[in-house]
């Protein structure tokens, strides 16, 4: 199973600032073993989905040029504080995570 | 299929079959936008193919859309960028290297709400032309910075 996120959220100015970690390699495919000369399969997040309150606010779909532990900050407004955050996401091999927060 | 997706955002909104499909366990949250990778634009290596694939060829070059990216980037393999677009009602943001192996990085919709806005952090090989597509109102603009590159974060 996936590690979880780190989700954090502040408002301003009645908007949600809101900013993700996930922990995942994001394997390029380009990258060569320097031993073997292989390259390393391609291993990285795709989709990416974010929710308030069950309405999708940000459906994501990620390259392997995003980098090692991807970061995504976003900004949703008319959001409040008690709503309901949750973010999943699914990589090129299937493994998937979701992590659900309240918006600060 | 960008048709398809947004229908799947607007539904969303709305509570409609997709909320009554979760609800009964049908389907798995993650696996809901599973098949909605578009792999054609994403494994476009030009950059003109890659814009075609994400419907945005002949985007309008808009002063609107801000960058915030370092001009020389120490390490490739995390270029940080910050997207504002000012332009109303923006409903997704495509992030591509024109550069890397495969130019498109990232594609994203946006609904209910959620602001012309993104924060993240990506590899780039070498030094580069960075494009931002901001679509809205069934229009498409775009925005270029140059981002130069001492160590490359691809290849190995």
């Amino acid at each position: 199973m996936a590690e979880p996120m780190k989700i954090r959220t502040k408002l301003v100015d009645g908007s949600a600032q809101i900013v993700v970690l996930m922990i995942h390699p994001m394997e390029t495919g380009q990258r060569k073993d320097p031993r073997t000369g292989q390259a390393y399969p391609a291993h990285f997040i795709q989709n990416v989905t974010a929710t308030v309150n069950d309405k999708p606010v940000l459906v994501a779909q990620l390259g392997p040029a995003i980098s090692k532990n991807p970061l995504l900050g976003f900004r949703v407004k008319g959001a409040k504080s008690g709503d309901r955050l949750a973010i999943s996401w699914e990589d090129n091999k299937g493994e998937h995570a979701r992590t659900e927060a309240t918006i600060a | 299929m960008d048709q398809i997706r947004r229908l799947i955002l607007k539904g969303g909104g709305a509570s409609g079959v997709l909320a009554v499909a979760l609800a009964a366990g049908l389907l798995r949250p993650t696996r809901v936008f599973a098949a909605d990778w578009n792999k054609a634009a994403f494994e476009s290596k030009a950059m003109a193919d890659a814009l075609k694939n994400i419907g945005a060829a002949g985007a309008a070059e808009s002063a609107e859309i801000l960058i915030k990216a370092p001009d020389i980037a120490e390490n490739g393999a995390v270029v940080p960028i910050e997207v504002t677009s000012r332009i109303a009602g923006a409903e997704s943001l495509a992030l591509l290297a024109e550069k890397n192996p495969f130019p498109l990085m990232a594609y994203i919709d946006l609904a209910n709400g959620a602001e012309g806005y993104i924060n993240t952090r990506f590899k780039m090989g070498q030094t580069s032309v960075i494009k931002v597509v901001v679509k809205a109102g069934g229009k498409s603009y775009v925005a270029s910075r140059e981002i130069k590159v001492t160590i490359g974060g691809c290849g190995g």
